[in-house]
């Protein structure tokens, strides 16, 4: 029987996967979105856990809510990325360090 | 209604008429232009000369109590009140009549003096500005007022004397006058601040009530020595006076502030300014009387001053610088009799000075203006044939300032002469013997100049020669009337100034110091006087000098030449002012500006700039640097870091929960 234990466990794990993700990669910002979607998409994983287990279902309305932004947030970070791609002419992430001091 | 019903708007009237006139011709001058600027300042010190006379009346001839009021509080605090106020008795009345009546004549003669100058305006105003601050000295009843007066007139002096501000030499004059008056300035201020501690007041009136009860009180500056308080206060407040009045070791600016205009000279350098110092003391009487150290202080300086300069006047060839010395000598002598207690004496020196001086000044002046501002007397010579009236009342001039019998400043000096030898100060033997051997010196440097500009042979050059002529006549008219009471005024003054109780109680001295009243016992009338004075050595050496001038520079022209050669030591120690000067510029002003440069390349450049200012920019630089290799620039650090934090906060709480 599926506990809500292994369902926060699971979470956890991709969730730290996803962290892992942001830093370890070099390479690509695409990447980078993907790692915050599975973050958020780790967060939902909980909600509907919970919203299952307790019998409530306002946990499920939030994952909906969490959807539509993750996406509206992600076609941004696309857009951002296009253009970020015209002007430097790569998405490598090793190369974006303007931020330096 | 009788005008002297309502003295107070008089006194007042007397201080504010040459103010209105300075302000106009200072502020307005371009609207009222360089005849409304004459007529004004001239109208203005007019006013209150002949106001002054009035008061002189009032007080001298109709024998009025001294009037002694407030105008007006300017602060108080506690207990003590700053005032605005007029003390007038005989001793300030005499003195308003002099600075009035100088000051008018000297107005005029600018007119002609100043007539092609640009600052035309500017000089006027100056002199009506001066004219003010000096009447606030003299008229002053408390201490406060004293000094804003003597400030003033300091201001006034330094302006003056650079009034050609473009000479560097004038500008170099006006500091140096400025700076060597701060030094007296700052024993005056000394001096009122102890009044004012021990005697909690500033009013002349209180002060001198409260002064012999305080006559034992001592007063400790350095610890374990105990000073007497008059002494100190005295010793304070005459180092002011030494400052104001040039005296040694603080006399060097006067000779430098001949580079100013010469009615400037006559009248602040010469007549009033300088002489406020011999004011200040016998109005100060009542104090000095009380402290026999003072006064023997006061004679020494004095004694000192008197002769000294009169040495350095002998190798002066500056026609102004001649007279000059010699007013800084004279200076000495009023010193000397304030030392013997003879304030009277010394004011009645101070009375017949400021005529004959205002009137050699004014003739050097006219004698310059001649010569096209050649002032060296080496160039010129045989003047008489083409100035006579110059001529004449120069003469009368000198004549006075040697002390000719029957000319005003014989009178004076030989008063003086006579009270330091009745004196009983222990230095006033020493004293003596500098004004007698003053005498001598008086008569060679004055006939000295005298027969050096105006007789012997001609040097002057061709072009000055060709335009030589006579002063015009508002030059001239000032000489005459000042060449009267510089011949006159002795006869007249000796008497009552001197043995009649004149001055009443204005000035005060102590019973063991009277020697006027000594000398009043053989004083039979000025005829007798005059007699008597050719039995006493003075006249003679008055005469001896007056024939060694004469042998020395109309006889035997080459005569100096070899005297210098044969005491070439003793010249160069005159030529060199016996290195007053040279040790000042080294020690002082040279020694201020190696302190300033030390300040200046240490303190601000290295410690402020270099320590504290840039210092702290290169500390935070230097730390920023260091901090800043942590910031890579790259996102995945940035989150690594945001990670840590997460897990350290999260530990917290974990903790927290926990325990």
């Amino acid at each position: 029987m599926l506990m809500l234990t292994d369902v926060l466990v699971l979470a956890a794990i991709l969730f730290c996967i996803s962290v892992a993700g942001i830093f370890i990669n070099r390479k690509n910002v695409i990447i980078l979105l993907m790692c915050i979607e599975l973050m958020l998409l780790s967060v939902n994983m909980n909600f509907i856990a919970f919203s299952h287990f307790h019998g409530d279902i306002r946990g499920q309305v939030f994952v909906f809510f969490i959807l539509t932004v993750a996406a509206a947030e992600s076609a941004i970070g696309l857009a951002i990325l296009v253009v970020l791609f015209r002007k430097r002419k790569t998405i490598n992430v090793a190369d974006l360090d303007t931020l330096k001091g | 209604m009788n005008i002297f019903d309502n003295m107070e708007a008089i006194y007042l009237a007397i201080v504010l008429a040459p103010l209105t006139g300075a302000i106009i011709a200072g502020l307005f001058g371009r609207i009222v232009g360089r005849n409304g600027a004459h007529w004004v300042t001239i109208a203005g010190v007019g006013i209150a000369s002949i106001l002054s006379l009035i008061a002189y009346k009032h007080h001298v001839f109709d024998g009025a109590a001294a009037y002694n009021g407030a105008v007006y509080t300017w602060l108080s605090v506690g207990n003590i009140h700053f005032e605005v106020g007029f003390l007038v008795d005989r001793l300030s009345v005499t003195m308003m009549v002099v600075v009035t009546f100088v000051s008018w004549m000297i107005h005029i003669y600018t007119i002609g003096y100043m007539h092609d100058d640009l600052g035309y305006q500017r000089f006027f105003s100056y002199m009506s500005l001066f004219t003010f601050f000096m009447l606030m000295l003299v008229m002053s009843n408390n201490f406060v007022q004293l000094f804003f007066g003597w400030e003033g007139v300091g201001l006034v002096s330094y302006l003056l004397i650079g009034f050609w501000f473009k000479r560097d030499k004038a500008v170099f004059a006006g500091l140096k006058a400025f700076l060597v008056n701060r030094v007296g300035d700052f024993g005056f201020l000394l001096g009122i601040a102890a009044i004012l501690m021990y005697f909690n007041t500033l009013d002349y009136a209180e002060v001198f009530q409260q002064a012999p009860a305080l006559s034992t009180a001592t007063i400790e500056i350095v610890a374990g020595h105990d000073w007497s308080l008059m002494s100190f206060i005295c010793i304070c407040l005459f180092i002011g006076a030494m400052g104001k009045s040039a005296q040694v070791p603080l006399h060097v600016w006067l000779p430098d502030s001949m580079e100013g205009p010469t009615p400037i000279s006559a009248l602040i350098h010469a007549a009033t300014m300088v002489t406020a110092g011999i004011f200040m003391v016998a109005r100060m009487s009542p104090m000095f009387e009380l402290s026999e150290t003072a006064l023997s202080f006061v004679m020494v300086i004095g004694a000192v001053t008197a002769i000294s300069m009169g040495l350095v006047g002998l190798v002066q060839n500056d026609i102004k610088r001649v007279i000059a010395y010699s007013t800084l000598s004279q200076l000495g002598y009023m010193t000397v009799a304030l030392g013997a207690s003879a304030y009277a004496a010394a004011m009645f020196h101070l009375v017949t000075h400021a005529f004959f001086k205002a009137l050699l000044f004014l003739c050097a002046g006219a004698v310059i203006i001649a010569m096209h501002h050649e002032q060296d007397m080496r160039k010129m010579g045989g003047l008489y044939r083409y100035m006579p009236i110059t001529w004449f009342t120069c003469l009368i001039g000198s004549l006075a300032l040697i002390g000719f019998p029957g000319t005003s400043g014989f009178f004076s000096k030989d008063a003086i002469i006579e009270a330091v030898y009745h004196s009983n100060l222990p230095v006033a033997g020493f004293a003596y013997y500098a004004v007698l051997a003053g005498v001598f010196i008086t008569a060679l440097y004055s006939f000295r100049l005298f027969f050096l500009t105006f007789h012997g042979k001609e040097r002057l050059n061709k072009h000055t020669w060709e335009h030589l002529h006579e002063a015009p006549k508002v030059i001239t008219v000032p000489l005459v009337i000042l060449a009267i009471p510089s011949l006159l005024a002795g006869i007249f003054l000796i008497g009552p100034m001197l043995f009649d109780g004149y001055f009443m109680q204005a000035i005060h001295v102590a019973s063991t110091h009277d020697v006027l009243a000594e000398m009043g016992k053989d004083y039979h009338g000025v005829f007798s006087f005059t007699l008597h004075a050719f039995k006493s050595a003075p006249v003679y050496l008055t005469l001896a000098g007056v024939v060694t001038a004469w042998v020395l520079y109309i006889k035997f022209p080459y005569m100096p030449a070899i005297l210098e050669k044969r005491f070439s030591l003793l010249h160069k120690i005159l030529i060199n002012k016996y290195g007053f000067d040279d040790f000042y510029q080294v020690v002082f002003a040279r020694g201020s500006r190696e302190i300033g440069r030390f300040l200046w390349r240490f303190g601000d450049v290295r410690l402020i700039d270099g320590f504290f200012v840039n210092g702290t920019a290169l500390t935070i630089r230097w730390f920023s640097s260091v901090v800043r290799t942590i910031q890579s620039g790259y996102l995945y650090d940035y989150a690594f870091a945001m990670i840590l934090g997460l897990l350290f906060l999260l530990g917290i709480f974990v903790h927290g929960i926990l325990n």
